[in-house]
């Protein structure tokens, strides 16, 4: 995941993605507004490498991460994977694509049916897409239960048996069955401890190398996202705001909004407290229903003047690889700053 | 909230149309079926064709279903004129047409017998809930000691023991042993003394089955409330014990007892069919029964109507009270 | 060599809070859950203890078990047993009539809760629970209370608190609502205030918000603040000192920085290699613990952490599998005391030679 890869073909690319949920009120149930998860979202990502999205909760980075593995179907804008177009596909269309486009959850515990054996669980993908792998699919369950650290002698075992790090070892391979070629995590390693978090990030990683995965990684932990990602989308308000390098991200933030989370992150050196610059940002991120005309963040930013209020900022590239959407971005080349 | 209001009343008179049209079919469709006339059935099997022409005629039982339920829904609004055989007969306003058996109007049989089953069912409900709740409490406070395990058998019991078997128990001991009670119904205008003596075994009864089913739910949403981490800050903020639970454990735990309640109440003002058969109070479950065995086709309308009009008025009342009771549902 | 600290030779009780040999623990269906096992510490008037552990440490429930709130309510058989000392402002609160440490509860000692959703009663208003907190230990009437919850929450950071004091908590956002836990919890003034995971459920935003709040909240009342987290990034934000819990018992404890430039024990050593950091070069992988926590229950033989020890077998004859370690103090740093079979020299080369530069 480290070593930056060659490859440029784009395995997906998102262009103008919209996704609102309407809300009905009054007596009739008319449409009186929508809550406005996803609002415009562009961006790509090329085969093997890792896209991290990081954002706070209400950002729609978990509705992207629903849309472009189609649990969703998008209200706008378009998703193309391998460069076909499979916004509007039916349920039946995206069967087969299912093989190819898969899904970890958050959450360990209630992903996974406790009524049925891991086994099952894991096995269930075979079922689904009629397939039968060479060797059968008991023996493909065990290697995939030992290719993801299990014991593969666990197989007629329940979800309950297991501890949350192990849980999410199973979703991991039930997702890897039919060896897709994009995988959408959706927070992989929130709900577990620290110490289980760090197997399980080096597994996907591993898992990556081995299989030549392409991983879609939402998190809202920046520094997981840092260590697993290759290029990183920050979203604010059902916008993607930056979307850079890792190490461009990291280093110099152009975004004001990615520059706050980052100093807000605790660093575990006591000695930095007092050092530190933090910023702190006012109040709370705004409404999804009617968020704030022009640049989304003004209400928040330190930075803002008139033309945060009026204008919407476009995501555009300040530097090659490095896109931004801001009047008055941090970090940006001399030329480029306005 | 208004137009949450305005909804839902929108949706309970829809409800009852559908409940009306669906027991009228029933009733009126079923005898078409299966070859039995409504006409002779209303004026006996002995009647000669004649008079069975004319009631058919009078009771506009051979017109079409719906246009028969036309005119019934009509005249529960507008009252409703019978015409045939020489005579006219006028029923008014909330008229629910005419008992096959004993040719009263059905409508003053139902506000004669409601008082009955009103009071049948409210005096229950109050020592229901006041045996059923505190019952539930206690358990759920002593869980796993003698008294909780104890209260519990109880209260299976309660639930298990059909209504004819503790009611003649109770008829046996109290009446006729102990001469403690009287088994007849005085109405409370004539006389509160001899209405409350008459009603206590009823009461008593009846609410047995449901002080056990009470409080079996009381401890179960109780042990359920007692877990929860607002109760764990009550305490951790050094209120006493009293407060945590007499307030807030028990504002919480009163919301699933509440919607129970509301339910219960609406089905017992269709009749207590056991309890009044069995201590012979002239309720309206008693009057159901009857009905069902007369085949008086009316009566049975009505009864049914009065009970699901019970049921969904009672419905929208829990439904509105949670809004009182929970401000994420009044404020959302 | 070095004499292992226990309860009893710990000093008099001079500190503000002095838990000794505290043992939680609760009888189950499936046998015995000793979810704390012998922990003791200090805190004085003014510091900050971080209390760091993954789940089932027992980091929670000592916490609980100082509030005494695990033996108010407990109605039915399955009592909670608890043994040990805790000397709170010079009394012993284990020993004392529970009425007095009610009294106590909230005035004297409060608590703020991880998820402030579930910890605040859904159909009462925000200002209602915080007057409450305040009438219980104060003659108040109700229109001075509800001055006071106003004042609370506009000192906690609540625009407009003399509006938004009879929302009710579904209104409030989560950051606000954290907010009004801690109003809650500092409505009188108390004088050891447990945050349980406080910013856990929090944005990364947000939590720095509320972890600046409770820094200034501290400095302005002097109170001593036990913070219990998983994030080792929030207790270098605040704590002075560290104990490190490991299946019920302190496996190690120190002032912050010691614990966090020369942790001494492996289970440390695995947490930091753990956790990813934004403040360093980023590294190739990280170093996790393997295998899990360990059962409550049946909690291993000899030092708890051994199964997961990738050093377990370094001390001879096997002593990590048959004797516990006790807590001893690191020869020639003050205060720092670590539980590890492992010679300290030995440990300090390990960390420095083989841990630290991977880090």
């Amino acid at each position: 995941m480290n070593v930056p890869r060659q490859r440029t073909e784009t395995l997906l690319k998102v262009d103008g993605l919209v996704k609102h949920f309407p809300i009905h009120k009054g007596l009739l149930r008319r449409q009186v507004g929508a809550v406005r998860a996803v609002d415009g979202l562009s961006f790509e990502v090329r085969a093997g490498e890792t896209l991290g999205v990081v954002g706070e909760s209400g950002c729609g980075k978990s509705t992207m991460g629903r849309l472009v593995t189609r649990l969703l179907e998008p209200t706008g804008g378009s998703v193309e994977f391998e460069g076909r177009d499979i916004s509007h596909l039916s349920v039946g269309a995206m069967r087969p694509l299912r093989r190819d486009i898969q899904m970890i959850f958050q959450d360990p515990y209630s992903s996974l049916n406790p009524r049925h054996t891991v086994g099952t669980i894991v096995g269930a993908p075979f079922r689904l897409q009629g397939i039968t792998p060479e060797g059968g699919v008991k023996r493909e369950v065990q290697r995939l239960l030992e290719l993801v650290g299990l014991n593969p002698e666990h197989y007629n075992r329940y979800p309950h048996e297991f501890s949350g790090g192990q849980r999410q070892r199973i979703g991991i391979a039930r997702a890897l069955a039919l060896k897709p070629r994009l995988v959408v995590a959706d927070e992989p390693v929130s709900a577990l401890d620290v110490s289980i978090q760090a197997q399980v990030v080096n597994l996907l990683d591993d898992l990556q190398d081995e299989l030549g995965l392409t991983y879609v990684i939402i998190a809202h932990d920046l520094s997981v996202i840092r260590h697993v990602s290759d290029r990183i989308a920050v979203m604010y308000l059902g916008k993607v705001v930056e979307l850079a390098d890792r190490q461009a991200l990291y280093d110099k933030p152009m975004h004001p909004y990615t520059k706050a989370l980052l100093s807000a992150v605790p660093v575990p050196d006591p000695k930095r407290r007092a050092k530190r610059e933090r910023i702190l940002l006012k109040g709370d991120v705004p409404s999804p229903i009617s968020p704030p005309a022009g640049c989304r963040f003004h209400t928040r930013c330190w930075k803002a003047t008139e033309v945060c209020r009026q204008q919407e900022p476009p995501l555009a590239a300040l530097e090659t690889g490095h896109r931004v959407a801001c009047h008055h971005p941090e970090n940006a080349p001399q030329d480029k700053a306005s | 909230m208004f137009a949450y209001i305005v909804r839902r009343l929108f949706a309970v008179i829809v409800m009852l149309l559908v409940v009306t049209l669906v027991t009228f079919g029933i009733f009126f469709a079923i005898p078409k079926l299966t070859g039995t006339d409504p006409a002779s059935l209303y004026v006996g099997k002995q009647a000669d064709p004649a008079t069975i022409e004319g009631i058919r005629q009078k009771l506009g039982l051979g017109q079409p279903i719906l246009e028969q339920f036309w005119h019934f829904v009509t005249g529960i609004f507008a009252g409703r004129d019978y015409t045939g055989g020489g005579t006219s007969d006028h029923c008014p306003a909330p008229c629910f047409g005419y008992s096959f058996r004993t040719e009263q109007a059905v409508w003053p049989v139902l506000t004669d017998r409601l008082p009955v089953t009103l009071s049948l069912a409210g005096g229950a409900c109050v020592i229901w809930l006041l045996a059923g709740v505190s019952t539930g409490v206690v358990s759920a406070l002593k869980r796993g000691t003698r008294i909780d395990r104890a209260a519990m058998v109880t209260a299976l019991a309660g639930v298990s023991l059909p209504i004819y078997f503790t009611a003649l128990l109770a008829l046996a001991v109290f009446n006729n042993q102990l001469g403690w009670t009287k088994a007849e119904y005085t109405p409370f205008g004539e006389d509160p003394g001899a209405w409350f003596s008459g009603l206590v075994l009823p009461w008593i009864t009846l609410a047995f089955l449901y002080a056990a089913m009470y409080a079996r739910l009381t401890r179960a949403t109780m042990l359920e409330v007692l877990g929860e981490d607002y109760i764990r800050t009550a305490r951790a903020k050094g209120l006493t014990e009293r407060v945590v639970i007499g307030k807030h454990a028990m504002r919480s735990t009163m919301t699933p007892v509440l919607t129970i309640l509301g339910m219960d109440l609406g089905a017992l003002v269709g009749g207590a069919i056991l309890t009044e058969t069995a201590f012979n109070l002239p309720g309206l479950g008693q009057a159901a029964v009857t009905a069902i065995s007369n085949r008086d086709l009316p009566l049975i309308l009505g009864v049914v109507l009065i009970a699901a009009t019970a049921v969904v008025l009672a419905n929208l009342v829990v439904d509105l009270l949670y809004a009182v009771i929970d401000p994420r549902v009044r404020l959302s | 060599m070095t004499t292992p600290v226990t309860g009893a030779a710990a000093p008099a009780a001079t500190a503000y809070l002095d838990v000794r040999d505290l043992r939680v623990h609760f009888p189950t269906d499936d046998g015995l859950v000793k979810s704390v096992d012998g922990l003791s510490f200090q805190l004085a008037k003014g510091r900050t203890l971080g209390i760091v552990g993954e789940s089932g440490s027992g980091k929670s429930v000592s916490s609980l078990g100082i509030m005494g709130l695990h033996t108010v309510g407990q109605y039915g058989r399955r009592k909670a047993r608890i043994s040990g000392e805790i000397h709170f402002d010079g009394k012993e609160l284990l020993t004392a009539d529970p009425e007095e440490v009610r009294r106590l509860r909230g005035r004297e000692m409060a608590m703020i809760f991880q998820d402030p959703l579930s910890a605040m009663h859904p159909y009462f208003s925000v200002g209602h629970q915080i007057a409450e907190a305040y009438r219980i230990h104060h003659d108040a009437d109700k229109k001075t209370a509800r001055k006071r919850a106003v004042e609370m929450l506009d000192r906690v950071g609540i625009p407009q608190a003399d509006r938004r004091v009879d929302d009710y908590p579904h209104q409030f956002s989560g950051g606000m609502r954290q907010r009004a836990m801690i109003a809650m919890a500092l409505v009188n003034n108390p004088s050891l205030l447990i945050a349980d995971e406080p910013t856990t459920a929090l944005d990364v935003t947000v939590q720095a918000q509320i972890l600046d709040l409770i820094r200034d909240l501290q400095k302005e009342y002097g109170s001593a603040v036990i913070i219990i987290t998983h994030d080792l990034g929030v207790v270098a934000e605040l704590a002075d000192d560290i104990l490190v819990m490991y299946a019920g018992r302190c496996i190690e404890r120190g002032p912050a920085e010691q614990v966090f430039y020369h942790p001494q024990h492996p289970y440390t050593w695995g947490l930091l290699g753990s956790m990813p950091r934004i403040d360093r070069a980023q590294t190739e992988r990280l170093i996790p613990v393997k295998g899990s926590p360990p059962s409550l229950i049946n909690v291993p033989a000899g030092c708890a952490f051994n199964p997961r020890c990738p050093y377990a077998d370094k001390p001879e004859g096997g002593l990590t599998r048959t004797r516990r370690p006790e807590l001893a103090p690191v020869p020639g740093q003050e205060n720092h005391h670590a539980a590890c079979h492992l010679p300290p020299g030995e440990r300090t080369r390990i960390w420095t030679e083989e841990i630290a530069p991977k880090l």
